[in-house]
């Protein structure tokens, strides 16, 4: 149980880049991914600006290799697995015990939200082809089937935290030796649905967002997916090139305080916080970095902002906001920013927090403004929060 | 590891929820659609939340609580939830009027509510519990995903009991979009004669069927729950009939140790294909029982039958809306094994503690 699970593959698309490696030259070049809307048809378009990636569906389809008429989320989320699963490089992968967990807020949705259309003016009518893949595990299930992966499938929804629980929901199946791989995530697409959702909530910025400014005004949407490939000690071992890092720590907490708000103090973030610390048996001062949930609402960088003072005053560890250059890309945020959390280790590098200006005034410290390199990271703290209360943090470690 | 369902609490088509005899009678429906008795949720929930609950909400909370209140836990170390198709109601309502106002003038209510993890969120922001919370989502695995997370959590000694559930509903539009798909019968036909049939398409069905499983023996508990197995989109009949020797095995019983095998026969004869060959094979000298005329057809619907068997083992009785051939055998060990469009397959074993 106590055994190590290591991290032997990454793979991203979002906004700011269709791979890792475009990811990583848009940190560099400190280039966030917002914009006007272009490939959803919202009346929403030119008013509120929304974290894209740069491709129409038929161009994902000729990247992931699925029809173009299937939900734009399991293009995106075939894109990335595939790309963590080549990264890992594992050679007998179809005769080990492998898994695919992952994780999304809204399944099909926007195919499903174009057949009710239709389907609302007659239930008799609407393509059924659009809502065949309504269900969030469907679209786990055609990522699966085509990554060849058979021996354990399963898809996490708890908002905005859903794949920070699908990576340690993994990591703890080859802990338990119930598998030897495990590519674990989530992806989520824009939709009309979620966007019109967060809009109603007014926690939407009509401006590109600020995350822990003192004059956030909200968050923009982003979409993507991002996967990680956990394998045991055992098969870290046969790996041809050295895992990136290990997952040293997780927890799951609930904050119980609204459907949709965090609490003052932020008491699911701590919990979530300090459980993983307490796992991985470090302590607050030896985190390098915490790759922060930061949406940019006011609500949520309060809350984790007060559990972060909380857990670590006065020694505070480099930080930043990801979202501030992907959005947030819901279901997939957590393990988005995990691939990201484990590059910052692999090579010592932590990312800018654009759009920081003004210091907000209940916190002592402040993120990172700027992409540095040639830094040693040994230990990242990643947050992830959603709706429901959930609370879940990851660490990773260097080996 | 040992552990124990030491309450439950089940919302569904039947009469199954409160202090009712067990399955005294079947409950009739003529058609395809089968739905939950719901019982008067004033005397379970707080008033003020049912106001803005929608249906599936009020149908897990409410299950949720009588399991809670049975087991005597007040607060689980862990809530986990299954739904396959997640809160459909708030969803639907979302999507129509979006769609109806041209994504203009819309409200939140049923926005936040459509989350798929709004039921667990909804039992934890009741009890003030700070503890895991998660939700599966994955078709015919959303259950078993989420008993199986418990079940690691009991191993881990992260926790020493657990609240999991599953919860579906069907909506009229998802009902008539289930049944466009060619899902259901499209003759009306009594659950009863569920199994009388030869024909394309099964019932549709619901339920809410919650559970505290424990690692501490306890005197009220129903059933040891020794394991679990699922297997997905096995190639032939063969492999799943390998798939269960392979689980009996690992599990160090035989099927001469089964005194029952609860199949997940459904009426459509394409499904119940599998279960057929393997009453030949397998499970040839078992004594077989099926429950989807019970509760219908549905994704999450293994939920009710660990209920089920749960049930028998605890009262020691086999109600005779099962119609088994031999009702006053003593059963002290039953074997689960259903499966959703042979693409989700599953095993569960349960004993007598």
């Amino acid at each position: 149980m106590s055994a190590p699970v290591f991290i032997a593959g990454l793979g991203a698309i979002s906004s700011i880049g269709n791979n890792i490696a475009e990811c990583l030259a848009a940190f560099k070049n400190e280039k966030a991914g917002m914009a006007d809307m272009v490939y959803l048809d919202s009346v929403h378009r030119n008013k509120i600006p929304v974290a894209e990636v740069k491709f129409s569906n038929e161009e994902l389809a000729a990247l992931s290799g699925l029809s173009s008429q299937i939900s734009r989320t399991a293009h995106l989320s075939m894109i990335a697995a595939k790309e963590a699963v080549d990264d890992a490089g594992i050679e007998n992968f179809s005769s080990l015990r492998t898994g695919f967990i992952s994780a999304n807020t809204v399944g099909g949705m926007d195919k499903t939200e174009n057949f009710f259309k239709e389907f609302l003016s007659d239930n008799k009518k609407g393509k059924l082809r659009n809502v065949v893949n309504h269900e969030c595990g469907s679209i786990t299930e055609l990522v699966a089937d085509k990554l060849g992966v058979k021996n354990y499938i399963s898809t996490i929804s708890t908002a905005c935290s859903s794949s920070a629980n699908a990576i340690f929901f993994g990591a703890r199946m080859i802990k338990h030796n119930m598998l030897d791989v495990v590519v674990a995530g989530g992806a989520d697409a824009i939709t009309k649905f979620t966007l019109n959702g967060f809009n109603t909530l007014m926690i939407l910025d009509n401006e590109y967002c600020k995350p822990f400014d003192e004059n956030r005004r909200g968050l923009n949407l982003g979409e993507g997916a991002g996967y990680v490939v956990l394998v045991s000690e055992r098969i870290a071992k046969m790996l041809k090139k050295t895992a990136y890092c290990t997952l040293s720590g997780y927890c799951n907490a609930n904050d119980a305080y609204h459907q949709t708000a965090s609490s003052p103090d932020g008491i699911g973030s701590y919990l979530a916080m300090e459980g993983a610390l307490k796992l991985s048996g470090l302590k607050p001062s030896d985190i390098d970095y915490i790759n922060l949930h930061g949406t940019g609402t006011q609500n949520n960088d309060i809350a984790e902002g007060t559990a972060i003072k909380r857990l670590f005053d006065p020694h505070f560890p480099k930080m930043s906001s990801t979202k501030s250059f992907t959005g947030h890309t819901l279901g997939a945020s957590g393990s988005i920013e995990a691939v990201f959390s484990a590059l910052s280790i692999q090579k010592g590098i932590v990312y800018p927090n654009l759009r920081f200006h003004t210091q907000m005034k209940e916190l002592p410290f402040a993120p990172e403004t700027v992409f540095s390199e040639n830094l040693t990271v040994n230990h990242v703290l990643s947050n992830s929060f959603g709706f429901g209360g959930n609370c879940s943090s990851l660490i990773f470690s260097k080996l | 590891m040992k552990m124990f369902i030491r309450a439950t609490g089940n919302i569904s088509p039947q009469q199954t929820f409160g202090n009712v005899p067990f399955l005294a009678e079947a409950v009739e429906y003529t058609g395809n659609r089968l739905s939950c008795i719901e019982p008067d949720y004033k005397d379970i929930i707080d008033p003020k939340m049912i106001r803005r609950m929608s249906r599936i909400i009020k149908m897990g909370v409410a299950a949720a609580t009588a399991c809670l209140k049975e087991s005597g836990v007040e607060k689980p170390d862990a809530i986990i939830t299954g739904t396959a198709y997640g809160c459909l109601q708030d969803t639907d309502l979302f999507l129509t009027k979006m769609v109806e106002q041209n994504e203009e003038l819309l409200t939140p209510t049923a926005f936040i509510q459509s989350t798929h993890n709004t039921i667990g969120a909804q039992i934890g922001l009741m009890l003030k519990s700070n503890n895991y919370n998660n939700a599966f989502v994955h078709r015919g695995f959303s259950f078993e995903s989420a008993l199986l997370d418990g079940v690691m959590l009991l191993m881990e000694n992260a926790a020493s009991n657990f609240l999991v559930g599953a919860v579906d509903e069907l909506t009229d539009n998802s009902y008539a979009i289930l049944n466009r798909f060619g899902l259901y019968k499209q003759k009306p036909l009594s659950n009863l004669d569920l199994y009388k049939t030869n024909s394309r398409g099964t019932i549709a069905g619901e339920g809410s069927s919650f559970f505290l499983i424990a690692k501490e023996e306890s005197v009220n508990d129903y059933a040891q729950l020794n394991g679990m197995s699922t297997f997905y989109k096995p190639k032939d009949i063969a492999e799943t009939g390998n798939q269960i020797t392979a689980f009996l095995a690992a599990q160090a019983v035989t099927m001469d140790d089964i005194d029952l095998v609860i199949t997940g026969k459904n009426g459509n004869a394409k499904d119940d294909v599998v279960y057929n060959h393997l009453a030949l094979s397998v499970f040839k000298a078992a004594t077989l029982a099926n429950y989807k005329h019970l509760c219908g057809e549905y994704p999450t619907s293994t939920a009710f039958a660990l209920w089920l068997a749960a049930q028998i083992i605890k009262t020691g009785t086999i109600p005779a809306v099962l119609n088994i051939d031999n009702p006053g055998k003593v059963i002290k060990k039953i074997l689960i094994h259903n499966h959703y469009q042979d693409t989700h397959h599953t095993l569960l074993l349960l004993s007598a503690c």
